[in-house]
């Protein structure tokens, strides 16, 4: 086992800089012990026991000694040459330098002691943890999104009724959207301020509705998410009626839009008187639910679409009356067996709303996340007859990203539906805004492509009917995202009720005999 | 939230990164958390660390802590024997560092110094006999802390031991701590040959009367600004204490020289403190025990006012649950070792001198200290930011003792096991490393950390006890 050393005759170095540079020499590779020592009687006795050098070593007190024990020349060499490194480059320019760092906080309340000023959090953190997070939020007097999802209702509900005795707000859990002050919550379209104020149970609901107005020339003046299960019986709508409240009393508000998917019936009484005592005009949106009469005060909406309209009209603008349609599609050449619609979405809504629109116009459709239970897929994984599905649900994201992030799993169901000898026509959604994926519509297209290639190796062909939520703000633009789903041929429509009532129209067309 | 056009929003960000980018490309104010789940991801404990968090009752009891020790006056007020001055000594009675342990399962260095304190008292001729006394329970072992004192590394208290007397003229309480022997091979690195009994006696016979009378005609000195200018010439006061010492020193040459004292145990007094750069760490470990004690006992408070290793153990003890001690098994110091010794030769790690982290000194005062820096590799600059980021876990910061290098910051003190287990920043705690065979001595000095497991032990007791209050 090789052996080197160096003597530094009178040249003092602390002891304990020493003790440094012995502990980066033994971190070397092949070096087998190091020392570095100033050379007094006890320091080279304690350096020839352990065998680094030997007793005719000549050193004064006053001299540096610096040995190692490699495991072979090279190594012992490379060793000494890095002590002759550090001891001539000794105090020049540390590896922090002088430069002062400044620790990213590690808490909630780290951060509030740093900024006094911070007045709300944004809980995106695993859900097993989010209600802690929140309660430590509220316990400092700070509002609260919380975008974590898989939170206990218990928990919802206790942290809301918190919040309610303090003033303040909780959104969510599973809360995808908000827009308060201006300012994107979670996944948040590019919007522009105004008149109209929305409170949502559903983050794609008030996407749809903020996006079309927002296209419609109205701006947004808060959006306030409440979580999917704020109407619920047991958490009865503490957020939504807080909302509204707020919005009530903003004075940039002169109109109010609220939504929900099918709320619990004593809730949904609650939030309409609620809203028919805000002095505001409001229009209310909750999926599925018995509509109360309409008033000069609240007005009830039978589509996202149509929310958007009446809260468009409210503050004086206007709707388009009718969506400027795309011209009529050719169902010409499409092979016998090609009957059905598969709705694949990637927004839980959307695809309730589509069932509804339908079930108008065709009768019951089958879905994993049905409107009428009896109407449940057995297998997620496999449609039949008229099919929609909702492929943002938990069934479909254990394991896998969110189908508006990550376009895999929409793309495989895409592929199936196409290789499907009964499919006609697939209807999709695209959602746009901060937190979605780059460019959505370019996945779908490509899709597309291959899914016509499929059908196209059986003889048949495809018919897409498609709509794109978002705004010509949002980081991917809306008319771009949109051009590019034409260039692929397919049918867009400018809402979800839209593209639903047009892919039924076409099935029916499809049904009918030929003249 | 109920009026929005007064409040410009300012959002804290927990979790997706990217949502802060979101906010922050709109211009909004965002900051992100660097999130990870407390408690090393216990949910349980986690969700009762979230109730505790601003929670009225801790933050009113931690408010009166930390009053008491940032009012507390520690004073050097004499030199005393343990048996008269000690709290609970009767009989054979041995007190020692840390948390309590048994004989059985003491590390090497406390059984070294255990059986030399037996043989120091008469209690015992030899090492084999001062064993089997202890073994058979004929010696009364407890904690230190439980007596008022504190000893670094092993710590042993034996009755005819010389203590110096700190009092806190504010509260009335009082600590004690032993003499520092020296370096080398000392009692509290477990030697107990006979040339280190026959120096304990002289300490006992010679030293310590001579302290004794230079204190009393030097008069009884207050021990803050004294630390306090300690700290402005290079000392953290835990593993440096050059300072001090020359400080002390220079205080107790005038009144040894007007005491009766003989010239000749003037002489050796002077000599023994001028050649121990480590002799003032025995005073000021009793000073943040007495500041510290004065915390203890504040129903609801989660301000630690101790943290202590027996080299089995690494305990804490916090305010609002006085009675207890949370421990973990001590950890083994990871830093840098004395030529021709490595980590596989240390004991774990040892000694109740981290009272002086938990005080708001020690490697919390680093940035008053660069030099015990480079024990981990580091750099002055991390003098400065080991310092500044103990304030994010401390309730107040101590404005008696400021850091130069930081502008005169004061150091912060108070260490809040809340803030502890929700930010996962561990206390940073600078120690001397014993060897884990009695009487080699100390083989090397690092920085490590508190573990964290033993402040996530005091979530739930502190919980219960403020739910049960309240």
């Amino acid at each position: 086992m090789p052996n080197r050393f160096l003597i530094r005759k009178n040249h003092y170095f602390d002891s304990v800089a020493l003790m440094r540079i012995a502990a980066e020499l033994e971190g070397l590779p092949g070096v087998r012990r190091a020392t570095a020592v100033m050379a007094t009687e006890a320091n080279l006795e304690l350096a020839v026991a352990a065998n680094l050098v030997d007793k005719s070593v000549q050193a004064q007190p006053n001299d540096l000694l610096i040995a190692v024990a490699a495991d072979d020349d090279d190594s012992a060499e490379a060793a000494l040459a890095v002590a002759e490194d550090r001891l001539d480059n000794a105090g020049t320019g540390g590896r922090d330098g002088g430069a002062a760092r400044e620790m990213e906080p590690r808490s909630i309340a780290m951060a509030l002691a740093g900024n006094p000023q911070h007045n709300l959090v944004l809980v995106s953190c695993p859900g097993e943890y989010a209600a802690a997070e929140a309660r430590k939020a509220l316990n400092l007097g700070l509002n609260v999104m919380m975008f974590s999802d898989n939170v206990a209702i218990e928990d919802e509900i206790n942290l809301k009724r918190i919040a309610s005795r303090k003033g303040l707000m909780m959104m969510g859990p599973d809360c995808g959207t908000a827009i308060i002050n201006g300012i994107p919550l979670g996944f948040a379209n590019g919007l522009g301020p105004g008149p109209v104020g929305v409170v949502a149970a559903s983050g794609t609901g008030m996407q749809q509705v903020t996006s079309l107005l927002s296209q419609w020339g109205v701006g947004i003046s808060q959006a306030i998410g409440t979580g999917g299960r704020d109407l619920n019986s047991r958490v009865g709508g503490i957020t939504m009626i807080q909302g509204l409240e707020a919005l009530a009393k903003d004075p940039e508000t002169e109109a109010i839009v609220l939504i929900s998917k099918p709320p619990s019936a004593d809730v949904a009484r609650k939030v309409v008187a609620a809203a028919r005592a805000a002095n505001k005009p409001v229009v209310v949106n909750f999926l599925g639910a018995e509509r109360a009469p309409n008033d000069n005060q609240v007005q009830f909406a039978e589509t996202l679409e149509q929310a958007a309209a009446i809260a468009c009209s409210m503050v004086g603008g206007t709707a388009p009356v009718e969506n400027a349609a795309d011209p009529a599609v050719d169902i010409s050449g499409l092979n016998g067996t090609q009957k059905y619609l598969r709705g694949v979405y990637s927004g839980g809504t959307f695809c309730y709303e589509a069932q509804l629109i339908m079930r108008d116009q065709l009768g019951p459709v089958w879905s994993s996340t049905p409107v009428d239970n009896d109407h449940r897929l057995t297998d997620s994984w496999t449609s039949r007859e008229n099919t929609v599905i909702d492929l943002g649900d938990d069934e479909f994201t254990q394991g896998r990203p969110h189908p508006m992030i990550d376009h895999r799993t929409r793309h495989e169901r895409i592929l199936r539906e196409a290789a499907d000898p009964e499919t006609a026509v697939i209807l999709f959604d695209v959602v746009l805004g901060h937190g979605a994926h780059g460019d959505p519509a370019g996945e779908i297209a490509a899709s597309i492509d291959e899914a016509r290639a499929i059908a196209g190796a059986d003889g048949r062909k495809l018919i897409f009917v498609g709509f794109v939520c978002g705004t010509d703000l949002d980081p991917q633009n809306l008319a771009r995202q949109v051009e590019t789903l034409r260039s692929a041929g397919v049918v867009v429509e400018a809402s979800n009720a839209a593209a639903s009532r047009r892919a039924a129209s076409l099935i029916q067309a499809i049904a009918a005999p030929s003249p | 939230m109920n009026d929005f056009q007064h409040q410009t929003l300012s959002i804290i960000n927990v979790g997706l990164r990217s949502f802060a980018e979101n906010i922050s490309s709109v211009g909004g104010a965002v900051e992100h958390v660097d999130w990870r789940p407390p408690a090393n991801g216990d949910r349980e404990i986690g969700v009762k660390l979230a109730e505790l968090i601003n929670h009225p009752a801790v933050e009113a009891a931690n408010q009166v802590a930390f009053d008491r020790y940032a009012a507390a006056n520690p004073v050097l007020v004499g030199v005393g024997v343990a048996a008269r001055d000690l709290p609970d000594m009767e009989g054979k009675t041995i007190l020692h560092a840390g948390p309590p342990v048994a004989w059985e399962e003491m590390c090497g260095p406390m059984k070294g110094a255990i059986i030399g304190a037996a043989i120091y008292e008469g209690w015992a001729d030899n090492p084999e006999a001062a064993e089997k006394l202890a073994a058979d329970g004929a010696i009364r072992f407890d904690s230190c802390h439980h007596h008022n004192a504190v000893g670094p590394m092993a710590g042993i208290v034996s009755p005819s031991m010389p203590v110096w007397i700190v009092n806190n003229e504010e509260h009335g309480n009082r600590a004690f701590c032993t003499l520092n022997e020296g370096l080398g091979k000392v009692l509290r690195f477990g030697a107990n040959s006979a040339d280190i009994i026959e120096r304990l006696k002289w300490m006992e016979t010679s030293l310590a009367p001579t302290l004794a009378a230079a204190l009393k005609a030097s008069g009884p000195i207050e021990m803050k600004p004294l630390i306090a200018q300690a700290l402005h010439m290079g000392d953290e006061v835990h593993n440096r204490n050059t300072a001090g010492s020359s400080l002390l020193i220079k205080k107790l040459v005038i009144g040894a020289l007007e005491s009766d004292a003989s010239q000749r145990d003037i002489r050796d007094m002077v000599a023994f403190v001028a050649g121990n750069d480590h002799f003032f760490l025995n005073i000021s470990m009793p000073c943040c025990k007495a500041m510290l004690d004065a915390a203890h006992g504040v129903k609801g408070s989660s301000m630690v006012t101790a943290m202590a290793r027996n080299g089995v153990h690494f305990g804490v003890r916090v305010s609002g649950l006085p009675d207890r001690w949370f421990t973990v098994p001590a950890p083994v110091v990871d830093g840098l070792y004395f030529p021709g010794y490595s980590i596989a030769d240390a004991a774990a790690d040892l000694g109740d001198s981290a009272i002086t982290e938990t005080a708001g000194l020690g490697g919390f005062a680093m940035a008053a200290s660069p030099a015990i820096t480079q024990f981990v590799g580091g750099s002055p600059s991390d003098a400065l930011i080991q310092s500044r980021d103990m304030r994010n876990i401390t309730i107040g910061r101590n404005s008696q003792f400021t850091l130069p290098a930081l502008d005169f910051a004061a150091t912060a003190a108070g260490i809040d096991v809340r803030k502890v287990v929700d930010t996962g920043i561990l206390p940073v705690v600078n120690t001397g490393i014993a060897h884990k065979e009695a009487g080699i001595g100390q083989i090397g000095a690092g920085i490590t950390s508190a573990p964290l497991d033993v402040f996530i032990q005091t979530i739930e007791p502190l919980h219960a006890s403020v739910a049960a209050a309240s």
